[in-house]
């Protein structure tokens, strides 16, 4: 058995008697009786780190779908890219993991400093002025933006894009439940939104994708007039590695961007923890949730940076606060300043190019194998989904024993029938490629699908 | 901790200076304007910074030694519950075969991690008392506003609609703010003289429009709520439901369990109980634990046990999703380790200590800054500076700033708003007595400080990487960016 304290019983018993007590269990004398855990806790005994690791070795040893045993083609909101040694190392900095958040700028310009650089890239990369210091995820991003705009303009219809992520529109729907907002989805047709489908008369905001969850790149300036005609907040949902080679949300006209920021340095994970990317335009500033970091000055008129616009907040404002967020994911977004450090202006440039290469070529092989269909000949970025003759889950648990996470299967992000499809979903295959995976790796792909939709 | 301050990144940058290197794909090359139409791209090149991997390595080095963290020194702040974190538990979460895992593979090919979120689910559910639990929520918040959208559907699906949630005057800020966009109204209960919800007060409040009630026991004070079963049995006699805030949860792993109290819906900070690290202020994990009757209405898809492997379910009347996958996954597997390292026993163990520390720095500072409530407290202890500031000027604030200056991070000040020039010490059970005692003596002399040169005192911290920051400044010109104008 191990633990982290540091008494020794001696220690132990001359604290007790400080406190005038014998015994631990004196400390909980106050406690009713009547609701005391009796026997202690039905749970295996404590056991050394060793021992837990083997667990865990046995855990891991039944993923397959991992980096090492499948090449990863999946997509979808969570991306294999590359995070090089040096990344790990300063994210890894036990300065930046074990810290809390920065209440106290006397001693935690670390923190404070990284944020507000991060901060500066997120407000470049999306094209808006007011960054904050990042939400969980993307999907929770999109619901404080349709708060944002609740509290804008007071209204409560939210008319958002089929385009955009079924997990992304999922999240909205349930947290809709409490502050009963309307939400309107605008159907894709062929791949692209058809905004005319929707009544967007009385919307707060109007939400697009760029690229859509499908990875086609749609023009998105019907969408802004849309949002402009009802004098509704435009909201886009961009992938932040788009922004090295497309336009940003800001240049579309958004009001507010947000964005998945998990490629910035955060290995797959699972699905977590992940980076909620958040900014809005200089108009928004006062109803932006959770925290910002601001520059000012130290009692000496040395630059300093502090956490600003407390004001907002749910510790200070409570019932009437822009958001609950108190914990955010700041070592996510940390992470972030530092990997797009090491990727630097050319670097993100490179990466985003690189994703669009790859994916274009994997497209155009794939299509040379009979039976699999484009759904779309709308153009797409770094990802794109495909129509292929059997059941999209069998053909990645097929491409699977060969050694290939062949994408995700549409229907499993939607849960079936979806408007962001006209028909059935189950043959349709969602496909990513990013700058890891080399021709011969793509070549493989093609060789098995060609293996598996034949076979 | 570094004096020197650091040129941000883009004031290092040079342009034409690089650190990246990638694969060669052997990719045949095209140019992008015949991939993706004109007006999709874009004139203006993103500029981010240009930087070499060294200036990398030395510019974020330099910050991290402007900041403080639990790994270099105590972090007694109340409620935060700063307690060491084990490396190991980062190390099991820094294998690829779990953090290479993308998480819309099939549950065929993720059955080791679909094994880890059931069997932290168990444990959960045996630690709170409860049956069920969801292990989607990213955070504290997200698990309040996540059983309050489960309150809700529970009572719709009786077709009973209340309006109003119950909050006492100590809770944490989170508590008003969730409530409000669960769609309730708040009504705030009182504390009574002994720091502890006013039953009285409470009973007035209650009546057949209220939801529920969110309770954090211990509560924000760092006292139990002795009267549990009485509150309970009060809320529930009107069909509301408790809410269990498990802010301090740590203070009674093994000693009592929120279910046996009566709550029918607990959140669970991760990073607090199951020492996950705080990362600066995140990321977190807020799984909620519910009752045997709310158990359908939990967040779906979640991993479950189906006839000899793991799969996704999705309850029957799931209130949906609440986290763009499964939740914070790394920080789940971190607090499973945690668990398993120290089992039923070893939980316990924490727990008890945690209390004992937080009593023997109480009783040790009793004539230096006196507890708002003097008599035996859970994790934490709530102390006031309200003598020191009517004899010298020296508010909690200052307080708190000197013991920057001491090499020790400052406690929670301000917090609980019932308690005034509140300096609330949450020791956490990772310190060793020598610590406490060195942390009971730096503030032995800035109590004489404050009687010898309060003056000096209302200007600390001057040996920490910068002194009083100017916060107006930063609220008046907003500058979060290094492009916002001067």
């Amino acid at each position: 058995m191990a633990d982290y304290l540091p008494h020794t019983p001696e220690e132990v018993a001359e604290m007790l008697a400080f406190l005038g007590m014998s015994t631990l269990e004196d400390l909980f004398a106050h406690i009713p009786s009547a609701v005391r855990l009796a026997g202690g806790l039905d749970m295996p005994a404590g056991r050394s780190e060793p021992d837990v690791a083997a667990q865990f070795a046995a855990y891991a040893s039944a993923n397959v779908a991992t980096s090492q045993k499948l090449l990863c083609f999946a997509g979808g909101g969570a991306y294999d890219h590359e995070v090089p040694a040096v990344v790990k190392a300063l994210a890894g900095r036990s300065e930046f993991v074990t810290a809390y958040t920065p209440y106290q700028p006397e001693v935690a310009q670390g923190v404070l400093q990284a944020i507000y650089e991060y901060q500066t890239l997120v407000a470049r990369l999306s094209g808006l002025a007011i960054p904050n210091a990042s939400l969980y995820d993307a999907a929770t991003g999109l619901v404080e933006a349709l708060n944002m705009a609740h509290g804008a303009n007071g209204r409560s219809k939210m008319v958002i894009s089929a385009g955009v992520h079924p997990h992304w529109r999922a999240v909205a729907a349930t947290f809709a439940r409490g502050t009963g907002h309307e939400i309107v989805i605008a159907p894709l047709r062929d791949g692209l939104t058809d905004w005319s489908g929707v009544d967007a008369s009385g919307a707060a905001a109007i939400v697009a994708a760029y690229p859509n969850y499908l990875g086609i790149v749609e023009d998105l300036s019907a969408a802004k007039a849309l949002a402009v005609a009802h004098d509704a907040l435009f909201v886009v949902g961009a992938d932040p590695v788009a922004a090295g080679v497309l336009r940003t949300a800001g240049q579309w006209g958004a009001d507010v961007f947000v964005g998945e920021g998990q490629p910035f340095g955060t290995a797959l994970s699972f699905g977590g923890p992940y980076l909620g990317l958040f900014a809005c335009s200089q108009d928004q500033v006062r109803r932006l949730p959770g925290r910002i970091v601001g520059e000012t000055v130290d009692a000496e008129g040395r630059r300093a940076f502090v956490t600003t616009l407390r004001a907002r907040e749910q510790d200070i404002r409570r019932e009437k606060a822009t958001s609950n967020v108190c914990t955010n994911q700041t070592l996510m977004a940390v992470t972030a300043a530092i990997q797009l450090g090491w990727l630097g202006t050319s670097g993100l440039r490179e990466v985003a190019t690189r994703c669009a290469l790859g994916a274009h070529y994997l497209y155009d092989e794939l299509l040379g194998v009979s039976g699999v269909r484009a759904l779309s000949a709308e153009p797409f970025f770094r990802e794109f989904a495909v129509q292929v003759p059997v059941d999209a889950s069998e053909v990645i648990l097929a491409m699977a024993e060969e050694g290939v996470l062949a994408g995700l299967a549409v229907s499993e992000l939607t849960g079936g029938a979806d408007p962001s499809l006209e028909g059935d979903p189950s043959r349709v295959l969602l496909v990513s490629v990013t700058e890891r995976r080399t021709r011969e790796e793509i070549d493989h792909y093609v060789n098995v699908m060609r293996k598996v939709v034949h076979s | 901790m570094g004096r020197e301050s650091e040129p941000t990144l883009f004031e290092l940058s040079v342009a034409g200076r690089s650190a990246f290197q990638l694969r060669t794909t052997g990719v045949p090359t095209r140019s992008l304007e015949e991939l993706i139409p004109a007006q999709h791209l874009s004139d203006d090149v993103v500029d981010v910074a240009e930087v070499s991997e060294r200036d990398l390595v030395a510019h974020f080095t330099r910050l991290s030694h402007r900041q403080f963290s639990v790994d270099l020194g105590m972090y007694p702040l109340g409620s935060c519950t700063m307690k060491y974190n084990p490396k190991f538990c980062d190390a099991v979460a820094g294998d690829p075969a779990l953090n290479g895992v993308h998480p819309g593979a099939p549950a065929a090919l993720i059955q080791g991690w679909l094994e880890i979120l059931v069997t932290l689910e168990e444990r959960l559910c045996e630690i709170t008392g409860m049956s069920a639990v969801t292990l989607q929520p990213s955070a504290g918040a997200a698990g309040e506003l996540t059983g309050l959208l489960m309150m809700r559907a529970y009572h719709e699906s009786r077709g009973d609609v209340r309006r109003r949630v119950l909050i006492p005057d100590s809770a944490h800020g989170t508590n008003p703010a969730s409530v409000t966009l669960g769609g309730y109204d708040v009504t705030t209960v009182p504390s009574n003289e002994r720091g502890l919800v006013d039953l009285a007060a409470l009973k007035a409040a209650l009546g057949p429009d209220v939801a529920g009630i969110m309770l954090t026991n211990p509560n924000t004070v760092g006292l139990f709520e002795e009267q549990i079963t009485e509150i309970a049995a009060a809320v529930h006699d009107v069909g509301g439901l408790l809410y269990y805030d498990g802010a301090n949860l740590n203070a009674i792993v093994g000693v009592v369990r929120p279910g046996d109290m009566g709550f029918d819906i607990v959140h669970m900070n991760l990073h607090k109980t199951f020492a996950t690290p705080h990362g600066g202020g995140g990321p977190g994990a807020g799984p909620v634990a519910v009752a045997a009757h709310l158990a359908a209405f939990l967040p779906g898809p979640k991993a479950a046990r189906v006839e000899g492997h793991f799969d996704w379910v999705t309850p029957e009347h799931s209130i949906g999703r609440v986290h763009g996958w499964h939740g914070n996954a790394m920080v789940l597997a971190r607090a499973l380790a945690y668990i398993e390292v120290h089992g039923g026993d070893g939980l316990t163990r924490v727990a008890q200590h945690a209390v004992l520390n937080a009593n023997w720095l109480r009783h040790r500072l009793r004539d230096l800054l006196p507890a708002a409530y003097d008599r035996v407290n859970m994790h934490e202890c709530t102390l006031s500076a309200v003598a020191l500031k009517q004899a010298y000027g020296v508010r909690g604030l200052d307080v708190a700033k000197g013991l920057l200056e001491e090499g020790f991070h400052a406690p929670t000040v301000y917090f609980p708003l019932i308690v005034d020039e509140a300096l609330m010490f949450e020791p956490t059970e990772t310190e060793s007595l020598q610590t406490l005692e060195a942390l009971a003596e730096a503030i032995e002399r800035i109590v004489e400080r404050a009687k010898t040169d309060p003056e000096a005192l209302r200007h600390a911290p001057k040996t920490t990487p910068v002194s009083r920051v100017d916060e107006a400044l930063a609220a008046r010109r907003l500058r979060p960016t290094a492009d916002a104008s001067a």
